[in-house]
């Protein structure tokens, strides 16, 4: 079926004829699956519209499965390669998948200055804190102290929070997801997908061969209220089995209160809003990852407006072609000092 | 009573400006080469700049200077050894010395010449006291105080008056040499027209120089030199990353595609990126990318997606963006990469001429990986070849490096301008046929579709991973690799079919045939000429595409016993020559960060020749 809106898309018309080779049990099936399931929701998409560009990685290997326009690019470049097709093209609809390492260690700098410049680019990032591809070598959101190939006495760097650093470098929408909450990831890519502006999504991603298990605790149905913080706009800042957990401020400093004790009220509780144009909220948000005693929030940290690059150059070209009339090369050719040789 | 001066007619001359960085001669040189261009002069140039923006002013390190050959007869260098120097302070005086030609004219504002001058120069004399300028014609002139006392009555501050001296020497320059006042005088009144009081500075300075010349007895002769016999037509002065920047906004409209930049500014390459981000009229984006990888980067995704897409850079920039131009090469995707090639390795020269990227531009990636390579020969060649890249580009699907040099980026020529209409089409043909579509199809010339995102029923993928011939799903296949590697190979040779010929200037066979490729070409053009008109038998071929040479290249090298090969560089197109051919070659390498000189080439064929020879 083709995507000229004719029919309805499914799922399945966003899957290719390649083979999945991703190890069986990844977290990577997951994502696929929610993706190619949300892609068909969202309003007026077609598929001859949509490009996914892609670096290196386990993840990396996303636009082979979808039956889309896509490259499957170099180490790290991924964000660089999509600015272009962004840039050339503000019709299409341009969608990175990237990992840890390929996007928070070689491409570290392709990433930050992709937000700065508020590239209309949907980056998923599938976080499984590990280098997969090259078999279990730490990346930089592995936590400290983690023993892997080439840290047999474990890792002594102090890992990226990639949502703090998406929001220091002004993603206009910020937020995380898990692999294996299928219902909340749809709902951040089908968000991500309304987002104009560069939308960075941190997805938990669980890699069953080398770091299994790493977010166990956000994921099984016995720890996860406790440590999961669930992000709504306008909705109080609260979690725990029985919803008697909350998050306040005091002073500066978050701090957990339980609703039942001490005359506390979830009057108490901050109220989330995704819309602040401040980021001292979101930043506060995102660094409680840091603190183990603290919950890890998922969804939307921050979607703020602002015009993207991709439009403001198109703009900028449109304004020049209106004052100068469309460009003659003839004129430009005879232009400036001329003189005639007889 | 002011003395009738002599005129004397000359063929040619060489002059040379320099000073302190801030001294603004590089706006001096140009505008005596912009006077000279339009009296129809042909010219060639030669800025010659330190790194460092402002020096540390009157050091040696801070002179910048700018070379000018211009001539009734055909100009092809900016000049070996300058005739004149205009030296703005003992530094400039240090610096260029030895490069002048022995009687040489200079002159040299004498107010510059203090203590403090001459030491930082490192002088511990006044050079023009002693016997240092022994042999040449030295011009004592009072520059600084005779720009102040011209502007007497102009209410600017003394900083901004001493900005005007320069003003004062093109005005005596332009009497030395008989050029008219009137271009410069245009110039000014544009350039400050929001500032009455520095127009009227710099025009009474510019006048009071040209005055100075008239009525001071120091100058008994001036100079004229004829116009040039140049082919009828309309004429500008062009720098080689002027022309480049053209040749693009050109191939952008011949071929009907948006044309798309992503780049860095690196010296001496960035001038390009400037020039193409005011053409917004014609729809160019140019992006201004966080780094030389991403620059090449978005690029290849504005191939993809459809653009004319380019990425300019030096050796440097070329060095970091070797690992997507391989991905550039086995997508298949049209791209150019504009390489001005400066003194190396590392940061090198970065100011400085050089043509050491050659190898690097053929080979330096991993893997088999075969791309086009051409390189300019003048500046205003620059733009031929920036249309011809283009072309080769879109026809093969495929990354072509294109290699100009500092010297062409930064020299300018008088360029006769060629009408739209003249130029070649670039015909592109996006495929949307879906019945039987693969994205690695190949037509006759082994390109694969080009397909623009948005086409219907036409959705692919493709990357870095090998891929299978024709279906392009990723393949681990050992015969469909080295089918692949063979075929990308195949591709880019059969390119020689779709070139022009190597031509041979001078008889088509004989003793010596001497090569060279790129920005040299001025120099041995000369060179070759001159010994020529001593009556030695000796010609000229020269490439401008590297990759695939011509078809008739083994057949002309063969026609001639010796071949002679300078270069700016160690060897680097000898050393594909010798490979290529399995010919003997001999070699002439100076590396100075600099054109090479014309009599050193000169010498060298005569050496070559052992004497013999003589028609």
């Amino acid at each position: 079926m083709s995507g000229n809106g004719q029919a309805k898309l499914t799922a399945k018309d966003f899957a290719t004829d390649q083979d999945v080779r991703w190890c069986p049990g990844c977290g990577d099936y997951s994502i696929l699956a929610q993706v190619q399931r949300s892609f068909p929701e969202i309003l007026g998409i077609k598929k001859e519209n949509i490009v996914w560009i892609s670096g290196i990685g386990c993840s990396s290997r996303f636009p082979y499965y979808m039956d889309t326009y896509g490259i499957h690019g170099i180490h790290g470049r991924a964000p660089a390669i999509a600015t272009g097709v962004k840039v050339s093209r503000p019709d299409l609809s341009v969608w990175v998948a990237t990992g840890d390492g390929d996007l928070l260690s070689i491409g570290g700098n392709h990433f930050i200055h992709t937000c700065r410049k508020n590239v209309d680019l949907k980056i998923l990032l599938f976080n499984n804190r590990i280098y997969g591809l090259t078999k279990g070598q730490y990346s930089p959101t592995s936590e400290q102290g983690k023993v892997t190939k080439t840290t047999p006495y474990g890792s002594v760097d102090y890992p990226f929070n990639p949502i703090a650093l998406a929001l220091g470098s002004d993603a206009t929408f910020v937020a995380r997801t898990l692999d294996r909450d299928p219902k909340h990831l749809q709902a951040m890519i089908k968000r991500a997908a309304e987002h104009k502006g560069t939308a960075f999504i941190e997805i938990f991603q669980n890699c069953v061969i080398y770091n299994d298990g790493a977010f166990d605790k956000f994921t099984d149905k016995t720890t996860k209220d406790d440590n999961l913080l669930v992000l709504e706009h306008g909705k109080p800042l609260i979690f725990g089995k029985n919803k008697d957990k909350g998050i306040k401020l005091d002073g500066t400093k978050p701090v957990i209160v339980n609703l039942n004790e001490n005359g506390n009220s979830i009057n108490d509780v901050l109220v989330h809003n995704e819309f602040d144009q401040s980021l001292i909220l979101s930043i506060m948000l995102s660094r409680l990852t840091d603190d183990p005693n603290m919950p890890t929030p998922i969804g939307v940290f921050r979607q703020v407006f602002k015009p993207t690059y991709d439009e403001s150059i198109e703009n900028q070209i449109n304004l020049v072609k209106a004052k100068k009339g469309v460009g003659d090369l003839e004129k430009v050719l005879f232009s400036g000092n001329t003189w005639e040789v007889n | 009573m002011i003395k009738e001066k002599e005129i004397r007619n000359i063929i040619e001359v060489t002059v040379r400006f320099a000073g302190d960085s801030g001294d603004g001669m590089q706006l001096t040189g140009s505008q005596f080469s912009d006077t000279t261009a339009v009296l129809g002069n042909d010219l060639s140039t030669l800025p010659d700049y330190p790194a460092e923006i402002r020096a540390p002013s009157g050091t040696v390190y801070g002179v910048s200077g700018f070379q000018l050959h211009f001539g009734s007869k055909d100009v092809h260098t900016p000049g070996d050894r300058p005739d004149v120097l205009v030296a703005m302070n003992p530094a400039a005086i240090k610096k260029n010395l030895a490069e002048l030609k022995p009687g040489a004219i200079i002159i040299a504002d004498t107010d510059s010449f203090d203590t403090k001058n001459l030491r930082l120069a490192k002088y511990e004399n006044n050079p023009l006291e002693d016997k240092t300028l022994e042999g040449f014609q030295v011009f004592p002139v009072p520059i600084s105080s005779l720009t102040f006392k011209a502007l007497e009555n102009n209410p600017l501050g003394q900083k901004e008056k001493s900005r005007c001296k320069n003003f004062f020497a093109l005005g005596l320059m332009y009497w030395l040499y008989n050029r008219p006042l009137d271009q410069t005088l245009n110039w000014i009144r544009m350039k400050f027209k929001k500032d009455p009081d520095v127009i009227d500075a710099n025009e009474k300075a510019l006048q009071a120089g040209y005055n100075y010349g008239e009525i001071t007895e120091l100058f008994t002769t001036r100079y004229n030199v004829e116009p040039a016999k140049l082919p009828s037509g309309t004429y500008r002065s062009i720098s080689g990353n002027e022309a480049t920047a053209l040749g693009f906004l050109a191939a952008s409209v011949k071929s009907g595609l948006p044309l798309f930049l992503g780049s860095y500014p690196i010296t001496p390459a960035t001038e390009i990126l400037q020039y193409l981000s005011y053409y917004k009229e014609f729809g160019v984006k140019t992006l201004q990318a966080e780094d030389e990888i991403a620059g090449v980067s978005s690029a290849i995704g504005a191939a993809f997606a459809g653009s004319l897409a380019i990425t300019t850079t030096s050796g440097p920039g070329l060095a970091l963006k070797t690992e997507a131009i391989g991905l550039a090469l086995i997508t298949e995707l049209p791209l150019v990469i504009i390489d001005v090639q400066r003194g190396g390795p590392s940061t090198g020269l970065p100011t400085k001429t050089e043509q050491s990227d050659l190898l690097q531009a053929l080979y330096g990636r991993h893997g088999e990986s075969p791309l086009a390579v051409l390189a300019a020969s003048t500046p205003s060649d620059c733009f031929y070849m920036a249309i011809e890249a283009s072309r080769i580009a879109v026809k093969y699907m495929t990354p072509v490096i294109l290699l100009t040099d500092g010297y062409l980026a930064n020299g300018s020529e008088p360029w006769q301008i060629p009408h739209v209409n003249e130029l070649p089409e670039i015909p592109v043909k996006f495929r949307i046929e879906k019945e039987g579509f693969a994205p690695y199809l190949r037509d006759s010339n082994l390109s694969r579709p080009w397909v623009k995102p948005g086409t219907p029923g036409l959705e692919h993928r493709i990357g870095g991973l090998e891929k299978a011939n024709i279906s392009g799903t990723v393949s681990y296949d050992p015969d469909n690799h080295d089918l692949m590697v063979k075929l990308r190979e195949k591709k880019i040779k059969n390119i020689a079919n779709d070139i022009p010929d190597l031509e041979v200037d001078g008889e088509e066979e004989g003793e010596l045939l001497v090569v060279g490729w790129g920005g040299t070409y001025g120099s041995i053009k000369e060179a070759v000429g001159n010994v020529r008109n001593l009556g030695y038998k000796v010609s000229q071929a020269h490439f401008k595409y590297l990759n695939p040479f011509p078809k008739n290249t083994e057949q002309v090298l063969n026609r001639f016993k010796k071949i002679l090969i300078p270069e700016i560089n160690l060897g680097q197109l000898a050393k594909i020559i010798r490979n290529e051919f399995l010919l003997p070659v001999i070699q002439f390498n100076v590396v100075r960060g600099l054109p090479l000189r014309t009599s050193d080439i000169e010498a060298k064929i005569i050496e070559t020749l052992g004497g013999n020879n003589v028609r």
